[in-house]
């Protein structure tokens, strides 16, 4: 064929995109390459994807894609995981005149991915999963606002997280860093497909997101049962609502700026350049006006995590449930106020630094207040050590000293000294390891009971919990130490021998975490194995406060067979102490949404389009867009999205829930 | 929420809805079309500030005072202002359950919406002819980004009524139609908001410049 037939086919694709010269890319691709193919082949072979593809993929039942947000989160944690491995690994061994084993073309991909999937397609998916679960239980209702979106929302995202796997087989990923500064990431400087695969990556699940924010937001104002008034709602579905709010008031910002940089890219705009007026320092505001709200949009949802966990295994009130319910307000308004503190060094001048200064040392009250709330609620509490409890407590110890460090990082003249050293990789990890990752863990213990009806192995759970907490410290510790010492990020190889030991622990520490990441996979297949033993058919395993547990385990579709009125904080509490009876009669057909595979196959345009972007395989991109307005235009004339569940159907259910409690007792 | 508790004899606490009612269709959708139509909104604020910033580096390329005719400028804000009054009327006359009418006014309010669109792109080729291309420099880079992501939004509003007016016809006035045409509504009258926006900051102000 003719070179330009196959430049209009595949665009610039071709078989030297392929990175078959780099061996561990390849060793990569053909242990992905052999595990998918067993899964699939599984798939087939158990007939499972008629099942999965109308009880899962089409589903647009909260709880489901909630956990399917889950997988997602977990599966792309063992990628981005993989990246911290070889990072340390590198780092370890560079040293007296050694290269390493990674080339700086890899490794510099290598930490560009690593801190974009475990931001945007591990901690993401891991919050938005369990809000998804969790917020609807929570008050009283049957589902979010709008179901088919929610289905949407989620296989964008992994529309997205499929775009940044694809970079690791096909062609390669942005070498720029995670944030990806002009002028380096522009057409000049980063001409190949890198930096567009993290663009449309983060553009595809960015819609996701964004829709997935307006929809929780509309749930909480919208659909709460009678009773429940704002002060009324738990702590978790307060800290979800406030980091809606920050998601629909912050992704649009980082839409127009990635859209901003594609200019540049594609068409050649000057909005980031440094000639023709453009102004790469625009692109960093931008970026961190995102970025700032982000990382509470991540947090805040921890915080909420940790509020029930505190109070359920301390048999206490929350204390303090209105400061705390205002220190999450206030620390949702000043992420607004901070983000220069994330480039002090860049010419601003005293005064704007000041200011960016103080406000982000302010953040640290309301912080603080929250972690005092937790403290008292402690305080004289019969607390009961289960794994969500043990998750909180390694929280709030590593917490404080991650924002201690950070408030030392606020001040602009240590900051000086510190930016962009290890100590800020210490930093941040400690905060967000510390705050997001153990939240996270500490709602997956906590809720997991109520998704699939029995706990957690206790025994892999705490082999997760002390590799993963120990681990933490080993892996982290370190690179403070080194930061003081001056050590910049993203080095690949060193001339100070001393330094080595360092990294040598660092690594040890990766090792740790990789054996707490093990113990839990393990926890989850021992768990299932040992379900019998460890079922709950109580539907309250934890002895627990809050609405989700006055339902079955798993709840039914419908989610409550009545609608709940609350009349206190802690709606589940007050029922089980003044006598709520569950109610075995008079039940009626439910309305319900139905199922519907328009998500995903929109959601599959739109990677497509991404891709043929990506490529510039024009035809791909322009036919994907058309078939994505038409299925989406062709979905608008489908007006009958709802059913009813026939009250036969919830008498059955709730029938055997009846004769399953009756048996507990 | 209007449901009915159900009565209780003994005054202990009522735990449950025993009667009670679904949410009506499409009971959350005024909120959640308002919630996007404020993140719409923070697209357009980085976009104007974007131009802010960038609007007077024209790095030795044209101004805005050796581009813009004011004059044609403001016979397309009259019809972009014109279309929302029409589509004023539609929503009156779809009150009244009028469908032809309602049709009518949305037809009249497409049409000003395609001829504000025409003008917009004649006004871009003809700038484009005369080498002020988007490349040209970050003031004409941040213009045509903001204007246009502007027109890109008329364009789909316009894909969006003809839709809605071939469900109209189909499927009449019922509830689905009436709320999608409100929240089409929304939309139209927030691009004619942030059209008044750039007329003054991006032309007016401009021009002063």
């Amino acid at each position: 064929m003719s070179p330009d037939l196959l430049k209009l086919i595949f665009g610039r694709l071709g078989i030297d995109s392929l990175p078959l010269h780099e061996p561990i890319v390849v060793g990569t691709f053909v242990v992905v390459a052999l595990g998918g193919a067993t899964l699939l082949a599984g798939l087939t072979y158990f007939r499972l994807w008629g099942y999965l593809w109308r009880e899962w993929f089409t589903s647009v039942d909260h709880k489901r894609i909630g956990i399917m947000y889950m997988i997602l989160g977990i599966v792309m944690l063992l990628r981005g995981f993989a990246d911290a491995l070889m990072m340390r690994g590198q780092q370890m061994l560079a040293f007296n005149g050694s290269e390493g084993y990674l080339n700086a073309h890899h490794y510099d991909q290598v930490f560009t991915a690593h801190g974009v999937i475990m931001i945007f397609f591990v901690a993401m998916p891991l919050v938005t999963g369990l809000m998804n679960y969790v917020v609807p239980l929570q008050i009283g209702a049957r589902d979010v606002s709008f179901p088919f979106l929610n289905n949407f929302s989620f296989w964008m995202t992994v529309g997205g997280a499929v775009l940044v796997m694809a970079s690791l087989f096909i062609g390669e990923f942005a070498r720029t860093g995670w944030l990806a500064y002009p002028p380096l990431s522009n057409i000049g400087y980063s001409p190949d497909v890198g930096v567009d695969y993290y663009i449309w990556a983060l553009q595809v699940a960015g819609v996701g997101t964004t829709l997935s924010g307006i929809n929780l937001i509309c749930t909480i104002v919208k659909l709460r049962c009678p009773g429940m008034t704002m002060m009324k709602m738990p702590v978790f579905t307060w800290t979800s609502l406030c980091t809606n709010i920050l998601i629909v008031a912050s992704f649009p910002v980082l839409t127009v700026v990635l859209a901003l940089l594609s200019l540049d890219r594609y068409v050649g705009t000057n909005f980031f350049t440094n000639d023709f007026g453009g102004s790469p320092m625009m692109y960093v505001n931008l970026i961190w006006i995102w970025g700032h709200p982000e990382v509470y949009i991540l947090v805040l949802p921890a915080f909420g995590i940790f509020s029930e966990v505190t109070s359920t295994f301390s048999g206490k009130r929350l204390f303090g449930y209105t400061s705390m319910v205002y220190a999450t307000v206030v620390i949702t308004i000043l992420s607004y106020l901070v983000w220069l503190h994330h480039f002090f060094t860049m010419g601003s001048g005293a005064s704007v630094n000041s200011f960016f200064g103080i406000t982000t040392m302010i953040i640290s009250i309301p912080t603080g207040a929250k972690m005092f709330n937790w403290l008292f609620t402690m305080y004289r509490g019969r607390i009961r050590f289960e794994l969500p409890m043990m998750w909180t407590i390694a929280f709030m110890l590593t917490f404080v000293v991650g924002g201690m460090t950070g408030v030392l990082l606020a001040v602009p003249p240590a900051d000086f000294v510190l930016h962009n050293s290890l100590f800020l990789i210490a930093h941040f990890h400690n905060v967000i390891i510390g705050g997001v990752v153990f939240g996270a863990f500490a709602g997956i213990n906590y809720w997991f009971p109520k998704a699939f009806g029995f706990k957690l192995d206790q025994f892999w759970g705490k082999m997760s919990f002390w590799f993963w907490v120990s681990g933490f410290y080993l892996a982290f510790m370190p690179l403070y130490v080194l930061g003081l010492m001056g050590v910049t990020r993203r080095l690949r190889v060193f001339d100070d021998p001393s330094l080595q030991i360092w990294f040598i622990i660092a690594a040890i520490g990766a090792v740790f975490v990789l054996i707490g990441i093990m113990s839990m996979l393990m926890q989850f297949a021992v768990s299932f194995l040992k379900r019998e033993q460890l079922k709950d058919v109580t539907g309250d395993p934890w002895d627990a406060r809050t609405l989700e547990w006055a339902t079955s385990s798993p709840p039914p579709d419908y989610n409550f067979a009545f609608t709940p009125v609350v009349h206190d904080n802690d709606a589940w509490w007050d029922m089980k102490r003044h006598g709520y009876q569950r109610p075995l009669t008079g039940f009626k057909p439910i309305h319900m949404p139905s199922n519907t595979g328009t998500g995903v196959i929109l959601a599959g345009f739109a990677t497509a389009m991404g891709f043929g972007l990506i490529w510039y395989i024009w035809w791909l991109a322009a036919g994907s867009f058309i078939a994505m307005l038409a299925v989406g235009i062709g979905h608008t004339f489908n007006y009958h999205r709802d059913f009813d569940i026939p009250a036969d159907d919830v008498v059955r259910t709730e029938n055997a829930r009846t004769k399953l409690l009756a048996g507990v007792k | 929420m209007t449901v009915a508790v159900n009565p209780s004899q003994t005054g202990a606490p009522v735990f449950y809805v025993a009667d009670e009612h679904p949410h009506p269709e499409g009971f959350s959708t005024s909120l959640g079309f308002w919630i996007y139509l404020m993140s719409d909104c923070l697209i357009f604020a980085m976009l104007f500030a974007a131009f802010g910033v960038l609007g007077g580096n024209y790095a030795a390329g044209p101004a805005p005072k050796d581009l813009f005719e004011l004059p044609l400028v403001a016979v397309n804000t009259t019809m972009l202002l014109l279309s929302s009054i029409t589509y004023g009327f539609a929503m009156l006359t779809m009150q009244q359950n009028k469908i032809g009418q309602t049709q009518l006014w949305l037809a009249i309010t497409g049409l000003f919406g395609l001829a504000f669109i025409g003008i917009e792109l004649s006004e871009f080729a003809h700038m484009i002819h005369e080498g002020a291309t988007p490349q040209r420099s970050a003031f004409l880079s941040a213009f045509f980004t903001l204007v246009g992501t502007h027109g890109l939004h008329v364009s789909c509003g316009l894909i969006w009524l003809v839709t809605l007016m071939v469900q109209v016809q189909k499927f009449g006035l019922i509830e689905a139609n009436r709320r999608r045409l409100m929240c089409l509504s929304m939309f139209w009258h927030f691009l004619d908001v942030v059209w008044i926006g750039v007329f003054t900051f991006v032309y007016l102000l401009g021009v002063l410049r």
